[in-house]
């Protein structure tokens, strides 16, 4: 129990620590970094609590794609960050005073909560024993049959996050050569052979 | 000394707050806003999976799912609009969007 303790503050701390460094560091490439390392302590959390593909997708989705996202961001674009820093001494009383007072609020509701008996009822779909059946596997089969459609959504929100993202970002540029085949394929002999009668020693 | 619910559920109000506080003092630049509004996500995460393990229900945990691909997706949009803004201005200060269309 000491050990399970020691990790949960160890995990917590850092996650704390370096989500205050996100807000707080200069450089934006820092931020991202303490980003991922919120992140990873985030899914150290979750593995603690039993939520082991949670954590895993944590680490695939978050670490890999969305902070690698973020990086790739900050360093694309060329950006005087520091200029971006201004005024902000000038937002911290009062950023402080709403953070502080939010924060104190969410302390004693935590501290005070008790859940009502008649709400506790039966689970929906009980977390199965862990050597009966792994995280993995009891979420799979509670995603893939109840929440299908759910599952179904999820998916179609990511297409057209991808859809929006490409019509986005992509451009035609000027002045750069590109193939294009449909133009290729349309051309026939009578476009694209001129025959000439060259006179004899003038040229054309 | 046991780890309980209320140990959870504090860490994740206090990277709630967090992400709150960097909106607000960050008010220029839109990258750490984007940043700020993925710790407040990861601390709804952190909620949903401690209530999933307190009530021994695993739904939770299917939502947090569902949350978590939003918060993909929703990072990849605000990331493609910055860019496209960027190219547009030149910029990526807050005061400065104040057009419709590029």
């Amino acid at each position: 129990m000491t050990v399970t303790a020691a990790f949960f503050y160890l995990f917590a701390t850092i996650t704390i620590a370096s989500g205050f460094m996100v807000i707080a560091s200069r450089n934006p490439v820092q931020s991202v970094l303490f980003l991922i390392l919120a992140f990873v302590n985030a899914a150290g959390l979750f593995l603690m609590m039993g939520a082991e593909f949670l954590a895993m997708i944590l680490i695939i989705v978050y670490v890999g794609a969305v902070a690698v996202l973020f990086l790739f961001v900050v360093m694309m674009l060329d950006v005087d960050f520091a200029e971006l820093r201004q005024g902000f001494l000038q937002y911290l009383p009062i950023g402080g005073l709403i953070g502080v007072v939010f924060l104190l609020e969410l302390i004693l509701v935590i501290g005070a909560y008790v859940i009502d008996p008649g709400l506790v009822r039966s689970p929906m779909v009980p977390i199965p024993s862990p050597t009966v059946m792994t995280n993995t596997e009891a979420l799979g089969q509670v995603l893939y049959t109840r929440y299908f459609f759910f599952f179904q959504a999820a998916g179609l929100i990511l297409l057209v996050a991808m859809i929006g993202a490409i019509v986005l970002t992509l451009r035609e540029r000027v002045g750069v050569k590109r193939q294009d085949i449909a133009k290729q394929n349309a051309r026939t002999p009578e476009t694209a052979v001129e025959v000439r009668k060259v006179p004899f020693r003038q040229g054309i | 000394m046991v780890i309980g619910l209320s140990h959870y559920l504090t860490v994740a109000a206090v990277l709630f707050t967090l992400g709150v506080f960097g909106i607000f003092i960050n008010r220029k630049n839109v990258i750490v806003i984007l940043m700020s509004v993925e710790l407040i996500l990861l601390a709804v995460n952190i909620n949903m999976v401690a209530f999933s393990t307190h009530m021994n229900d695993i739904v939770g945990q299917v939502f947090a799912l569902l949350i978590l691909t939003v918060a993909a997706a929703e990072a990849a949009i605000g990331l493609a609009i910055l860019v496209v803004f960027f190219r547009n201005r030149g910029s990526i200060a807050v005061e400065d969007v104040n057009m419709m269309r590029g």
